[in-house]
């Protein structure tokens, strides 16, 4: 049982990320109806975001040691950051340690003026050609994006840890009556998995309950006919566009702490979250969600040593075996719409 | 008016004959008076660079490139000389190969195999490649060696671990400096067990591909014999980041130590997702929980940062040897001197495994006075050397392996810069880490070299 309480948890944090992309994906996908395969870039560049900011942070500059020395003999060059100089040592130091929360600060604006870049530069001038035509030009995107971060930080990941209050695990097994280290979740997960249900949470409640929401759900329903009320629909989409690229980059922020970010990790996700918004059902928010979390925690039981040892590969294999079997029993996905993606 | 001999028949035939004749690889037919594949002109010969410029061992190659360009640099009377000076075989003397200028050609092998075979292809029927080198994974390496044994090129690994590279899968045409899987078991079990004890319970995850295979069987068959069980051992799929699922149920399995057998990318995610679930801090059978790297690497440590602090492994060669261990480790200081003055960093071991195959191809042509491949194959077979940061080294001929100390490492605590990440432990004699050539995890008594190949 604690078995499986782990792989719960596991897949908690997994299916946050891939909800948190997949309703990115689904709100650009329902309100401009393109298949925007570089959405996985923009949660990479989002964890770059988290990234950079580190590295602005813990700018330094280089003060000649002359009492020590280098690897090749010559005087030392200390490195001494700009954030202890301007703040004090012990401030500067807790500033570059919370490098990671602080970056969502930065990403927001900068995702969503990445997100109205790509869309008023480029993805709008392919909404009346095929999806075929928007899945090449959008992967296209993403592969140069992964080649621009390649080139500039290198094809290693670049670990960026969690603020040192963050650090370690929670015994979670003793609140369940376990013996002490039983199960064992690392903090940090648990944040990314609260921080993902209230950014979920903000998303549904800005589209319920707020005029902008409204008229942007009614341009989704029927956009002709929002159009013909004088509402100017498409600035609320490039909007949308913008909203879905800082959801995606303030979710590849917090992630950053749980996978080193390299270049590709934008496209590790990009196929599962597909998958996830096909499961889930073309156009359908609360589907993605769903099925994020489903696919995520289906995704680590099928990891668990046991049931690997009985079908080897399986946990390569599962997502899409499941994918395969949703599909053949519910066309639509689990919450699919009628008339989507069926023209 | 003019009678043409021409017929449509004819035009056909000779076309034909011309287009198979243009069809047939180049390295079949160049310069067959040679008797060997690519011999190079009077004034220059290309050597050729095959190294992962992406994928999860991008970084290492990016080393690797610059050990190599360094190599041509002082091959060719440039730079300081870097181990030229240090090294015990005096043949070269700066001017190139043979009297040839030394150039090079480069090649991503994207860490993928068949990527890998394509770009040496490329190599050898395009340009012209005499040599072969290059590696950072042992899928790869093992590959590329067979094109080259096939091509009738030499093969001169770079940073490949894998028992099989010159186990099961060695080749007359290519020869290794790098250590191995069964050397890294034999010299760091008994660190192991004097610093964690003998009754301990291991939990395996290794890569699942040819060189996690190998380094899993060394290292259960060395600790085994000192006394550890093994537990578990789960592969993990090469493109895996979140190791989360397959860490977790460690805790839970009766194992008190974590043996990561990853490299590169994979590694640093996995000791991070290690360090997160609290592996590093826990208590298991009444025992510090202990996590184990068997392979280590400079790069790996910058890019796991904190998480790497007092984590065991092993490696080939360490930038600081010299200047710690002495005179025997000669040609390292000389080598950071180089590689630092040019680079701005010290050199990976990576780079220092591939900058010293250079010379050591180039010697051997030096030293046979040709370039054919099974004339350099018999100067390095058996080649004593020294002086080239390792201490004394064998290339036995048996197997084409280099034999030499292998050094056990630990992430230091407190690293004082960025290039100082991990500390020597302890040197384990090269007595200690040599094997018989026809050893069980090397292939065992079928297991050959096979003949050499001078190819056209």
């Amino acid at each position: 049982m604690d078995q499986i309480i782990v792989q719960v948890l596991n897949g908690l944090d997994k299916g946050s990320a891939y909800a948190l992309i997949a309703l990115g994906l689904t709100i650009i996908f329902g309100t401009l109806g393109v298949v925007n395969f570089a959405h996985g870039a923009l949660f990479m560049m989002g964890a770059f975001c988290a990234v950079i900011t580190s590295k602005i942070l813990s700018a330094s500059h280089r003060v000649v040691d002359e009492t020590r020395t280098d690897f090749l003999g010559n005087p030392l060059e200390v490195e001494t950051f700009y954030v202890q100089d301007w703040f004090g040592m012990a401030a500067g130091q807790t500033i570059m340690e919370w490098a990671v929360p602080i970056a969502i600060i930065f990403a927001i604006p900068v995702m969503i003026l990445v997100g109205f870049a790509m869309e008023r530069g480029l993805i709008k001038h392919f909404y009346h050609r095929p999806h075929a035509d928007q899945i090449l030009v959008t992967f296209g995107l993403a592969l140069v994006i992964g080649e621009i971060i390649k080139y500039t930080f290198g094809a290693n990941p670049i670990q960026t840890p969690a603020p040192p209050a963050f650090t370690g695990s929670l015994d979670f097994g003793v609140f369940l009556g376990y013996e002490a280290q039983t199960i064992m979740y690392p903090y940090w997960r648990l944040v990314y998995f609260f921080f993902s249900a209230i950014i979920i949470a903000a998303v549904f409640a800005f589209l319920q309950f707020t005029t902008f929401g409204m008229v942007v759900r009614a341009g989704m329903a029927d956009r002709e006919t929002v159009g013909l009320l004088g509402i100017n629909i498409d600035k609320r989409f490039t909007f949308m566009f913008g909203l879905a690229a800082a959801v995606a980059g303030v979710a590849g922020v917090m992630y950053a702490p749980i996978v080193a970010p390299n270049y590709n990790m934008g496209l590790d996700f990009l196929v599962l979250s597909f998958v996830v918004v096909v499961v889930g059902g073309m156009g359908s928010l609360p589907g993605a969600v769903a099925a994020g979390f489903l696919l995520g925690i289906l995704e680590s039981f099928a990891s668990m040593p046991a049931i690997v040892d009985i079908l080897p590969g399986i946990n390569q294999i599962i997502i899409y075996l499941v994918a395969i079997l949703i599909l053949l029993t519910r066309p639509r996905g689990l919450m699919g719409r009628k008339g989507v993606m069926e023209e | 008016m003019s009678k043409s001999n021409f017929t449509r028949r004819g035009v056909i035939k000779t076309g034909a004959v011309a287009g198979a004749g243009l069809a047939v690889p180049q390295y079949l037919r160049a310069d067959g008076h040679a008797g060997f594949t690519n011999a190079p002109g009077d004034s220059e010969v290309v050597l050729g660079f095959n190294v992962p410029q992406s994928g999860p061992y991008a970084d290492e190659g990016a080393d690797e490139l610059r050990a190599y360009e360094l190599a041509v640099e002082h091959l060719n009377g440039g730079g300081d000389g870097g181990m030229l000076q240090t090294f015990s075989s005096k043949a070269l003397d700066g001017t190139g190969i043979l009297g040839r200028e030394v150039k090079y050609v480069t090649g991503d092998t994207q860490t993928k195999s068949d990527a890998a075979r394509a770009s040496a292809r490329s190599m050898i029927e395009k340009d012209g490649a005499i040599m072969i080198t290059g590696g950072s994974s042992s899928g790869v390496a093992v590959a590329v060696q067979a094109l080259c044994q096939e091509a009738g090129i030499m093969f001169m690994a770079g940073l490949t671990h894998s028992n099989d590279t010159t186990g099961k899968d060695r080749k007359a045409n290519g020869f290794r400096h790098f250590f191995n899987s069964y050397m890294t078991g034999a010299a760091l079990a008994p660190v192991l067990a004097a610093q964690y004890g003998t009754d301990r319970k291991a939990y395996h995850l290794t890569a699942d591909y040819n060189w996690g295979y190998t380094t899993e069987e060394a290292i259960r068959a060395s600790t085994e014999a000192m006394g550890w069980e093994t537990v578990n051992s789960v592969k993990t799929p090469l493109t895996q980041t979140d190791f989360s699922s397959y860490i977790a149920p460690v805790l839970n399995s009766g194992a008190d130590v974590l043996v990561l057998n990853h490299y590169g990318g994979n590694m640093i995610n996995s000791l991070t997702n290690a360090v997160q679930f609290g592996l590093r801090d826990a208590q298991a059978n009444g025992k510090n929980f202990e996590i184990v790297v068997p392979l280590y690497s400079e790069l790996m440590a910058r890019g796991a940062g904190a998480n790497i602090a007092g984590i065991l492994g092993s490696q080939n060669w360490d930038w600081k040897i010299e200047n710690q261990l002495g005179a025997k480790y000669a040609g390292t200081n000389a080598f950071v001197q180089s590689f630092g003055t040019k680079y701005g960093f010290p050199p990976s071991q990576a780079a220092h495994t591939t900058y010293v195959q250079t010379l050591l191809y180039a010697d051997a042509v030096q030293r046979a006075g040709s370039f054919a491949p099974c004339a350099v194959v018999e100067a390095l077979e058996g080649f004593e050397f020294d002086g080239m940061g390792n201490g004394p080294t064998l290339y036995r001929a048996d197997d084409h392996q280099c034999f030499k100390d292998v050094l056990v490492v630990r992430g230091k605590e407190n690293p004082e810069n960025e290039f100082d990440l991990v500390e020597i432990v302890e040197v384990t004699p090269v007595d200690q880490v040599t094997y018989a050539p026809d050893h069980p995890q090397m292939g065992g008594a079928d297991a050959s070299l096979g003949e050499c190949n001078n190819g056209a």
